[in-house]
């Protein structure tokens, strides 16, 4: 403990007015199997530190892969020059603060023999095949890891914390008669031990709806073009909420005043019917975190309320900066990235809708169940999310599923044309990865079924 | 081959391997030092700079294959990883197409790359921060409408790269980068909108002026400024260089040994065949010197060659690493890629569309009514089927002339109807990239709007 406070009253010796050290331990391991054979398996380990100081708004980074003293005294030295001038910072004492723990999983699977996990990945591969004869190619991959961290700030704050995490994925392709193929995805994991794949998700359930997406699709027509009405499903299509409303409620952006959302709190920003909250505080989830990558116990945060932005998300520097208080929002994506503010798990609160009389209100649609992912551009507020399975609703039916198609609108404005929530918000199985300047941390979403009475649809009939 | 030895190293981390029980063996080392320089509103904002460095194996005990990686290079860190790969070899499957290049295919290209620049790691920090500031300056002069700004960086990377395999490959190189960007938001009225420009070189020698690098970025955001959503209707699509260079990422992607021996390209089984207009030829070049997909030797240590990948519309080349090439009875075309840990993926060399014979002027000035596309966003394309659907901005085409902004739409067809009516190819090719590609136009898209 004592060594810590040293470095951080090194990188603070020029007149830095906050420090933090992140210690980084990740091992990871990962296997994969095509056309029945197991290809590859990998397994490795990389640690480090990485050392910030933050002068007014400016920010030293520096980082080593070595733990010996000299080298972590270096990097904070080299970080500690973003200041000049003396040291304003008089002493560092660290104090633990009160643990909890979102993700008590007693063995980590990265723990575990192979044995037991290469078995998920020839489960997967022989159940979608066996789904139907007409899935002639698979592959499955399963990945797991486990960060251990340290966080050490000038505030005083030491947390430390271990990270599991999994997740198995499958892919399968679906063929007529040498016609064209058809792909189909699933997969799903979280911060669980081995025992999440044995008994709750399997390596079936991932196998058959990812079977059955390529199967539904050999069937698909061209999809609409323009603008019309479209249901999204429960889960993952909660995507929808991580780019057109979650980017732009990140703190750097609204600081700086380049986000379609900047200087809007207390503005209709949707219909009154949403309610968004990113909450990282879930069990087990794939976004969830005991603390940030910046030692700040997560939280539940209202983005959103009754179609009112109420709040940003925010890392270290935007609430020392704007004086906000923190969301425990700080994320980064390793030892050698500087944090930022990010999302954690993204949804929205269930309404009170039959999902059923949903769908028969839509005389003309488009409804969709899964997405692949998405992208916004958080200045102009405009984002996209892609139809990975889709249908058309005709006279208030589901009918035939169309092609896939990219689904525009603006982040602003998208929300104010939700007409109905359902009943059945349904968080995703855990597979999501935001990446945000080139780092990329797990995140996962959630969505009740919602109707959009206005969205451009980007098919081709 | 000289350096700090890491291709010592990795020979005898190879050694190692084989004494530890693998038939065949190959070792990856890389080190890097990265340095990075924001400023936002003329200001200092962030400077980072560290350096790392990692080493994975990857063996084979018959044709059962195990991998490992480790940042810690000490004899204990080595050995650790050495035993993890050898370990995994015993839970994969027996693979008959698995195993190294045949000794034959190894090799090195000859000569200086220009991979490396010794002007990169010598720089000044603050003439490093200068030139992020300079080029944030020009950007926020341009124009009275650029109200604010998401900052200019600059960057640099150098690094070193080894590989050795249990076949007598040993080898070495140094590369290095810079890079200088900024992206500037222009607003007015209720319109605000954002956009960047970079250069990017080996060497800070070859890097644009600053100024230009502001002023071009200026002028791309004013010119989105007030983008509407237009009717949903078919008309020509150009696709200028940026954009352009997603559409060799497209190509790249269904051209891939992987996709191809899977069935999951468009582009599978379809050697020899027409699968685009004759206007289009693709090569992919590892030897180029300078260029940022140039490398004297694939990441199987296979020497980088020209590969014509489609000519005058005829598909005449997939790109393959050894395993993909063992799959589908061909020869590896040198594109084996990866990072520390794993088996050898694919990956391009410097991957380019031909140039044409007409300037971007002259095929605007040939469309009454068309869609000139600067920015793409998410990831509506399905390699599979061939299925595309892509949300767009850039401007709208009226009498030969760019009119106003668009944005909110999505452009949409299938990649083979984009190849085969292809309609011109400029002759405005850029390398800024391992990917490039001049000015396209394609001669009818769906466009998804109102």
């Amino acid at each position: 403990m004592r060594d810590l406070e040293n470095y951080l009253a090194e990188a603070l010796s020029h007149g830095g007015a906050y420090a933090d050290l992140y210690f980084e331990y990740l091992s990871t391991s990962s296997i994969g199997i095509d056309e029945s054979i197991v290809k590859s398996a990998s397994q490795g380990v990389s640690l480090g530190v990485g050392v910030r100081v933050i002068a007014g708004e400016r920010t030293g980074y520096a980082y080593s892969d070595d733990l010996s003293p000299e080298k972590i005294r270096k990097a904070a030295r080299v970080a500690a020059c973003i200041a000049a001038g003396p040291a304003t910072v008089e002493k560092v004492s660290l104090n633990e603060g009160g643990r909890r723990n979102l993700y008590p999983v007693l063995t980590a699977p990265t723990e575990t023999a192979f044995t037991e996990r290469v078995e998920l990945v020839k489960r997967a591969d022989r159940a979608a095949r066996a789904y139907d004869p007409r899935i002639f190619q698979v592959q499955a991959s399963y990945a797991d890891n486990l960060r251990q961290v340290l966080v050490a700030t000038s505030d005083g704050v030491l947390s430390w914390d271990r990270q599991p995490m999994t997740r198995l994925n499958v892919a399968a392709l679906a063929r007529v008669n040498g016609g064209t193929p058809q792909r189909g995805h699933a997969g799903g994991g979280g911060r669980v031990d081995l025992g999440f794949f044995l008994n709750e998700k399997t390596p079936e359930h991932f196998a058959a709806q990812a079977a059955r997406e390529a199967i539904v699709m050999l069937d698909a027509v061209e999809a609409p073009a323009g603008e019309m009405t479209v249901v999204l499903g429960p889960g993952w299509p909660g995507i929808l909420l991580h780019e057109a409303v979650g980017h732009g409620l990140e703190a750097d952006f609204n600081r700086k005043g380049v986000s379609a959302f900047s200087g809007r709190i207390g503005q209709q920003v949707a219909s009154p019917l949403c309610t968004v909250i990113d909450d990282g505080t879930i069990a087990n989830r794939r976004g969830s975190l005991n603390v940030d990558d910046e030692g700040h116990p997560t939280r539940r945060n209202v983005l959103i309320e009754n179609g009112i932005l109420r709040g940003y998300l925010q890392d270290k520097l935007s609430s020392r900066l704007t004086g906000a208080a923190e969301t425990g929002s700080g994320r980064r994506e390793s030892y050698a990235h500087i944090p930022m503010p990010r999302m954690t798990n993204t949804f929205m609160l269930a309404g009170e809708s039959d999902p059923e009389e949903i769908i028969r209100s839509v005389p003309r649609g488009l409804y969709c169940p899964d997405f692949g992912g998405g992208q916004v551009d958080i200045t102009s507020g405009n984002f996209v999310f892609s139809a990975a399975e889709s249908y058309l609703i005709e006279d208030g039916r589901v009918t035939r599923p169309v092609r896939n198609a990219t689904l525009i609108g603006n982040g602003p404005e998208a929300l104010k044309y939700v007409s109905m929530v359902g009943n059945d918000l349904k968080l995703d199985e855990g597979i999501g990865v935001c990446g945000k300047e080139g780092q990329s941390v797990p995140v996962g979403v959630g969505i009740p079924t919602i109707k959009i009475d206005r969205m451009t649809v980007g098919g081709t009939a | 081959m000289s350096g700090n030895g890491y291709a010592e190293r990795a020979a005898d981390i190879v050694q190692q391997a084989l004494a530890s029980g693998a038939t065949d063996a190959e070792c990856t080392i890389g080190e890097g030092e990265e340095f990075s320089a924001n400023v936002r509103l003329r200001e200092l904002e962030t400077l980072k700079e560290a350096g790392s460095r990692g080493a994975g194996l990857r063996i084979l005990k018959g044709r059962h294959t195990g991998s490992a990686y480790t940042s810690d290079l000490s004899r204990e860190g080595i050995r650790h990883m050495v035993r993890s790969a050898i370990e995994l070899a015993e839970i994969t499957t027996e693979d008959p197409h698995a195993g190294l290049p045949d000794a034959a295919d190894l090799g090195s290209i000859p000569g200086d790359l220009g991979m490396y620049c010794a002007d990169v790691a010598g720089l000044p920090t603050e003439l490093k921060i200068d030139m992020a500031r300079r080029a944030e300056d020009a950007a926020l002069r341009a124009d009275a409408r650029i109200a604010n700004s998401e900052g200019a960086s600059f960057d640099t990377r150098v690094g070193r790269h080894a590989f050795a395999n249990s076949r007598g490959f040993a080898g070495e190189y140094r590369a290095s980068y810079c890079s200088l960007s900024t992206v500037p938001v222009a607003r007015e009225g209720e319109s605000m909108e954002r956009d960047y420009w970079s250069t990017t070189a080996r060497g800070f020698a070859g890097l644009e002026n600053p100024e230009d690098v502001g002023r071009i970025a200026a002028q791309r955001a004013v010119r989105r400024l007030g983008a509407r959503k237009v009717e949903t209707q078919m008309v020509p699509v150009v696709f200028e260089p940026r954009t352009a260079r997603s559409l060799v990422d497209n190509i790249f992607d269904a051209v891939h040994g992987g996709a191809i021996y899977r069935n999951e390209s468009f582009l599978a089984g379809k050697l020899g065949a027409r699968v685009a207009s004759e206007k289009l030829t693709v090569i992919d070049d590892g030897t180029i010197p300078g260029l940022f997909g140039t490398s004297p030797y694939d990441d199987e240590g296979v020497p980088t060659r020209r590969t014509v990948v489609i000519e005058n519309g005829v598909l005449r080349s997939y790109l393959l690493n050894t395993y993909t090439a063992r799959k589908l009875g061909l020869r590896t075309t040198g594109n084996a890629s990866r990072g520390l840990a794993g088996n050898a993926g694919v990956g391009n060399g410097n991957l380019y569309i031909e140039r044409g014979g007409a300037t971007p002027e002259q095929l605007i000035a040939g469309i009454r009514e068309g869609f000139y596309v600067t920015e793409l966003i998410g990831f509506g394309v399905n390699i599979v089927t061939g299925d595309y659907s892509r949300g767009a901005a850039g401007m709208w085409i009226r009498n030969g002339e760019l009119a106003f902004p668009v944005a909110e739409v999505t452009i949409a067809g299938t990649l083979q109807q984009m190849l085969t009516t292809l309609q011109a190819v400029g002759s405005d090719l850029e390398f800024r990239g391992s990917m490039a590609a001049p000015t396209l136009v394609v001669a009818e898209m769906k466009i998804a709007g109102r």
